[in-house]
């Protein structure tokens, strides 16, 4: 496996393999499936379970995964294959006694709920928050399923796939009424895309290629 | 008439006094607007409303190919500019498994680490500011100066360097850089932060606006995600430089302050020690840069995912080539997802990034540490006076770059 050696030079395969072995053992009625790709953890976990998995995580006497680092979403909207679930539901969790990371995984169709883990991790409140605003995902039991960063008001969830990325409003000030106020976006020139992409064979960087006949020369600079 | 007097007069214990603070108040460092529930001048309930400044950086950077979505970086946290940097070409590095030359790791941990001061000169002026004492502000902002004038040498700009690349950093140091950080560096270990530490560590004032106010215990800090100095000042050893060693860190030595009591004060004493240690680290840097790795190339030699040399590009055919695709259709990063994090000065700094191959990224999530600190301020700042919150604003060090993104 070759991975990037400057990222994450702590771990080591033995360990992510021993707490692979120990989620399997643990939560294999939670699971659908456990993946080490690289050198991360991902536990791909049923909807209905993943308070259960977390919990059993945070809780858990060897690894003690206390720490609820981060909390997202995936669209993959054009991405699915008929019928399976629109979001994914994104959950990194850090032990700092183990110094490890594991990321869990829930696939939620649109207009589903998730089970809200603010009763698990207090820091999940303001990332399920901003779930909600950006993605349209609701999370049931959330004390205070607020809009988060998005303005009074707003209508739409941003970060969908379907949502233009010049947004439907704008704002302006309005001179009459003497406040700022929204109208439809006007643009005077059609959003121009770049989409410098090339259907043929793609500048992908890996490792084999590096071209080591290069030398540098300090001198170009000065 | 006497009675409709009497009615309109409620007892203030019935109604609790809602407060609107900011978002244009100095000290809400930006565009916080906060609303304060009240008993009197004692804060019962906080409930910030961010997203004042929120951009939709994730959203643009779907847009944007690998190499066009740094400089959005730079203005997350704009005050701690190439750290930013740093952890979008870590994360973009993690999944297309390449390995960067030395001297690269060595630069942009040697500008990491003057990051870092910059920020922590920044807060500990604001910081104290906020509290009322002015001198400080000014001696820390002087001394920012120096800092964004090696951003300048380096990259051209003083503020978002657009200077770190995925496969290293954009160009090597000028001639004669080192020397001056190093003598910059000097001075500010052995005369500048002593003063900063002079007006502030015994100062009456100072202790007895921050010596237990804004307590974070260790299993508070935990549950609520907390990271860098809100984590290590409630007496947690976690720095992600120590503890998940990236580039050269590993090699450097350095030790990790932590703190006791989990107050303002603790934070303080923490972050003025690692200012101490980034100049230390700054030194152990430069000794390299000047010494093993001098003259080594600063970014990966694969022109697939770093442009060439400019005086190639005029006499060879591919190496314009390389150059035209890389600045226009940029380079592809094979399908798959990762979370690459460093240790910001504000805490744990993260990228979760999701491609599906080609030139774009299909998804980024940026965790910034302000976001999980700012959340915490309803539990800290209960039962504290309004004046406190204040403190507690400044000890949180927010910046609204990156928790409103």
């Amino acid at each position: 496996m070759s991975t990037a050696p400057h990222i994450d030079t702590h771990l080591n395969m033995a360990a992510l393999e021993a707490l692979r072995a120990h989620v399997d053992a643990k939560l294999a009625d939670q699971m659908v499936e456990s993946r080490l790709v690289g050198r991360e953890l991902t536990l791909v976990v049923h909807k209905g379970d993943v308070l259960a998995v977390l919990k059993a995580l945070r809780d858990d006497a060897v690894y003690q995964f206390k720490m609820l680092v981060d909390l997202t979403a995936v669209d993959w909207l054009g991405r699915v294959v008929d019928g399976a679930p629109r979001f994914e539901v994104v959950y990194h969790l850090l032990s700092t006694l183990k110094n490890l990371r594991v990321r869990v995984k829930v696939a939620v169709a649109d207009g589903d709920t998730v089970p809200s883990a603010v009763a698990v991790f207090s820091a999940a409140n303001w990332y399920e928050r901003e779930v909600w605003d950006m993605f349209g995902i609701r999370f049931d039991g959330h004390p205070d399923l607020r809009r988060l960063l998005t303005d009074y008001g707003f209508e739409g969830h941003p970060l969908r796939k379907d949502f233009p990325l010049s947004g439907h409003v704008e704002v302006y000030y309005d001179a009459d009424e003497a406040r700022v106020a929204y109208k439809p976006v006007d643009l005077p020139q059609e959003l121009r895309r770049f989409d410098k992409q090339s259907p043929w064979e793609a500048m992908t960087g890996n490792a084999g290629l590096a071209e080591t006949d290069n030398v540098f020369d300090g001198g170009e600079f000065k | 008439m006497m009675q409709t007097t009497a009615t309109v007069m409620q007892p203030a214990a019935d109604q609790p006094f809602t407060l609107n603070f900011g978002p244009q108040h100095p000290s809400a460092h930006g565009v916080l607007r906060l609303v304060l529930e009240m008993d009197g001048e004692v804060v019962t309930k906080a409930d910030p409303h961010i997203g004042l400044l929120h951009r939709g950086t994730e959203k643009l950077i779907e847009h944007k190919t690998y190499v066009q979505a740094l400089p959005y970086f730079d203005r997350l946290d704009y005050v701690s500019m190439m750290c930013q940097e740093h952890v979008w070409c870590l994360a973009v590095e993690k999944l297309l498994e390449i390995e960067i030359p030395k001297r690269a790791q060595y630069i942009r941990v040697l500008f990491s680490e003057v990051t870092r001061i910059a920020n922590h000169l920044l807060w500990v002026g604001c910081h104290a500011l906020d509290v009322g004492a002015m001198a400080v502000f000014l001696y820390a902002f002087k001394e920012r100066e120096f800092t964004f004038d090696f951003y300048e040498e380096v990259s051209g700009a003083r503020m978002h360097a657009n200077y770190f690349r995925p496969g290293g950093v954009n160009r090597d140091l000028p001639e004669g850089l080192t020397a001056k950080i190093r003598e910059w560096n000097r001075n500010f270990r052995t005369s500048v932060l002593p003063m900063l530490e002079g007006l502030l560590d015994g100062n009456r004032i100072w202790k007895q606006r921050t010596v237990g106010i804004g307590v974070v215990t260790p299993e508070q800090a935990q549950d609520w995600g907390f990271t860098g100095a809100m984590l290590r000042g409630s007496g947690v050893p976690w720095d992600l430089r120590k503890s998940q060693p990236y580039e050269c860190y590993g090699e450097l030595q350095f030790d990790v302050p932590v703190g006791k009591n989990g107050d303002s004060y603790d934070r303080y004493l923490c972050r003025m020690e690692e200012m101490r240690q980034s100049t230390l680290l700054i030194e152990q840097c430069l000794d390299k840069l000047e010494g093993e790795f001098a003259g080594q190339a600063c970014k990966i030699q694969n022109f697939k995912i770093s442009p060439p040399k400019r005086n190639e590009m005029k006499a060879d055919m591919e190496a314009l080539i390389h150059h035209f695709k890389y600045f226009t259709e940029g380079f592809h990063v094979p399908e798959g997802e990762c979370y690459a994090a460093i240790e910001a000065p504000k805490g744990e700094m993260g990228v979760y990034l999701v491609s599906v191959g080609g030139n774009k990224p299909w998804r980024v999530k940026i965790r910034a540490p302000g976001y999980a600190h700012l959340q915490g301020l309803d539990f800290m700042a209960k039962g504290h006076l309004l004046a406190d919150v204040t403190t507690i604003i400044g000890t949180q060090d927010v910046v609204f770059g990156e928790i409103d993104r």
